[in-house]
């Protein structure tokens, strides 16, 4: 519950925001570089779930509580779902690419379309949705009856 | 271009993140939204009749961008899954009271609806699997929905037998990528063909191997009897509305559809392919029905029939002649609706008596006279009785296998059915006609909500069987989506 030592609680704060950074670049250079959405999501993640490990599980709420995750994970989807759907509005077609480059800002940050935007989306819907994964499966502990125990004592227990 | 065909996967997949985000805070949103969902697609899916076109995502041409395609036998599917799929959730307006989180039931409900229209209107082999992989996945949780050990464990064995079916059904598209170099389904069908006219009619091992693959792939998907064994848990454990939704149309939307969509018009049928669904046929038709009269859970009982009704649907396919593949998507219709109905019915049984055995039940016919009477329409049509839907399928379908020379294949078809009925009244008789065995003060009424669905499904049982009355050979809607798989009968 407490975390792990001083020393890496120290060394992970020093990190956390060089990984989240580099987490963020991947996700925006997406179309010019290796990477994109989902690379950049699970690093984005990765930054959040090393603060988990270090510190423990009473860290969550402080840093980022599982709703405001989950939230964000709908709104991920949401904006790669909205770029579509403009396109099918703005462009006549679904998926349409409705933003132009123009020639002199080829292999720029900003060109390529919709490309970057969905990225955006997929990097908050795969790192908030990793994160809640994560949460889940170390924070939720599953209490087995065994067979001796009465049931219904379990789930007033429960209540 | 037909800018409808996007919207049946965007619609739902978008309301599906829609309303948990929202409905934390306000909480009739997840009711309100998904009813309107699924009532706006049931009404899209209506103005696809008789349209058929290729539509390019984002403008790009075929061989570089995704294709959807809308043809008769798409048009014909998404009736099928939105019409059942609206019935389901006006169902469980009232029915998913009883479990925690609407929420998520709805979320995941649309989920599984975004992923069967996407399988069934898209035309490239990878989208094919992630779609599929999207109504399974969502499928999984909502048979887990409960929570408690049983629904965990069917779940669980669910999510096994369903994961190695999308491995076998991966690795048999890699496989096509790799030997055509496209992923799109016309594609793949041509360079196919010109590689077999290239060495004089027989198949490459790679593609007899994918061949292999899918055709395990999705009989473990639509549980046909060798590959069954994951369906009477998950359909027994499930909440009702997601057996009458998987039962209705999942395993014949990521199962049997895909299979006649990939053997008839990208693989193109043969004998032995024919065989291969005349064995898989005939064998669920009588394991499945000889497994099913013995249950006393309710629940259980409908889930072996439906590996026997699909058993009916895969022999009529797996006949090769245009009447037979006629009466197998008509019975594929029927079958959509007569057994969600059923499932819903023993929904609404257990609902108000907190019980499916029907060692348990019975006289059910004075407490709730709505799921008494559209529970017998159910029966009389699975089990073959004139003037409801399945007796005409199942005619067409013995029709078929006179025609075609099959003599006792239709013998079979006749037993299958015989014992069929002898189920169904079975369950008429414990769970509706005997004497009661529990206090009527102790029976919960059926809520108006539950009541309307099994009511509309009754009402289309009747409606349906109408389609014969245009002649055997062109029955509404049938017959438009039935030339798509007579088209792969030119190979034979």
């Amino acid at each position: 519950m407490t975390g792990m030592s001083l020393i890496v609680k120290t060394v992970c704060r020093w990190l956390k925001g060089f990984i989240l950074l580099f987490g963020v670049y991947i996700v925006l250079y997406g179309h010019l570089t290796p990477g994109g959405g989902f690379s950049g999501g699970v690093i984005i993640a990765c930054a959040f779930i090393l603060i988990f490990l270090a510190e423990g599980k009473l860290v969550e709420t402080k840093i980022f509580s599982k709703n405001v995750a989950g939230e964000l994970d709908s709104v991920g989807i949401l904006i790669f779902w909205a770029a579509a759907l403009t396109g099918l509005f703005c462009g006549g077609v679904y998926f349409k690419n409705f933003i132009t480059t123009a020639a002199e800002s080829h292999f720029k940050l900003f060109s390529s379309g919709i490309i970057p935007i969905c990225n955006i989306g997929i990097g908050l819907k795969v790192g908030a949705s990793l994160f809640v994964v994560f949460v889940i499966l170390a924070a939720v502990k599953i209490v087995v009856p065994k067979k001796s125990d009465n049931i219904n004592d379990h789930e007033e227990d429960e209540k | 271009m037909n800018h409808l065909i996007p919207l049946f996967i965007a619609v739902p997949l978008g309301a599906a993140f829609f309303i948990p985000l929202v409905s934390r805070h306000v909480k009739w949103v997840p009711d309100v939204f998904g009813n309107l969902t699924m009532f706006s697609l049931a009404a899209m899916s209506f103005y696809t009749i008789g349209q058929s076109e290729v539509y390019h995502l984002g403008a790009w041409q075929t061989p570089i961008g995704i294709d959807l395609r809308l043809d008769g036998l798409s048009s014909l599917l998404l009736i099928a899954i939105n019409v059942i799929g609206l019935a389901a959730t006006l169902y469980s307006v009232a029915y998913m009271r009883i479990f925690t989180s609407k929420l998520r039931y709805y979320s995941l409900f649309l989920i599984m609806v975004t992923g069967m229209n996407g399988v069934v209107l898209t035309a490239d082999l990878f989208n094919l699997y992630i779609f599929m992989e999207m109504a399974a996945i969502a499928s999984y949780a909502l048979v887990g929905f409960g929570c408690e050990h049983e629904e965990l464990e069917a779940s669980f064995k669910y999510l096994v037998l369903g994961s190695l079916a999308t491995l076998f059904v991966l690795i048999g598209v890699a496989l096509l990528y790799g030997m055509t170099g496209s992923l799109n389904m016309a594609q793949v069908a041509t360079s196919m063909q010109s590689a077999a006219q290239a060495a004089q009619g027989t198949m490459a091992k790679p593609y007899i191997f994918a061949l292999g693959l899918f055709i395990c792939g999705f009989a473990l998907k639509s549980a046909l009897v060798p590959f069954h064994a994951w369906l009477p848990d998950a359909y027994q454990s499930a909440p009702a509305p997601i057996s009458a939704m998987l039962s209705g149309v999942l395993t014949k939307t990521i199962g049997v559809y895909v299979l006649a969509r990939l053997l008839f018009n990208v693989f193109g049928i043969s004998q032995q392919l024919l065989l291969i669904l005349q064995i898989l046929g005939a064998l669920s038709m009588v394991v499945g029905v000889l497994l099913a009269i013995g249950q006393w859970d309710m629940k259980r009982l409908f889930a072996y029939h439906s590996i026997s009704q699909i058993g009916y649907v895969v022999l009529a396919l797996g006949l090769g002649t245009p009447l037979g593949i006629i009466g197998g998507l008509y019975h594929l219709v029927n079958h959509s609706v007569f057994k969600s109905l059923l499932f819903l019915n023993a929904g609404a049984v257990e609902y108000s008596t907190g019980t499916r055995d029907l060692k348990r039940l019975g006289g059910l016919n004075q407490a709730l006279p709505i799921t008494g009477k559209t529970s017998l329409v159910a029966s009389m049509s699975i089990a073959g009785i004139p003037p409801f839907n399945g007796f005409w399928s199942k005619l067409i379908i013995i029709i078929a296998c006179v025609q075609a020379g099959y003599y006792w294949l239709a013998a079979w078809a006749v037993f299958v059915s015989l014992v069929t009925l002898a189920s169904f009244l079975k369950v008429q008789k414990y769970a509706f006609l005997d004497a009661a065995k529990m206090a009527l003060a102790k029976i919960q009424h059926t809520p108006f909500f539950m009541g309307l669905s099994m009511v509309v499904l009754a009402i289309l049982c009747v409606v349906t069987s109408l389609a014969v009355l245009s002649g055997f050979d062109a029955p509404v809607l049938i017959a438009p989506a039935a030339d798509v798989l007579i088209k792969g009968l030119i190979t034979l």
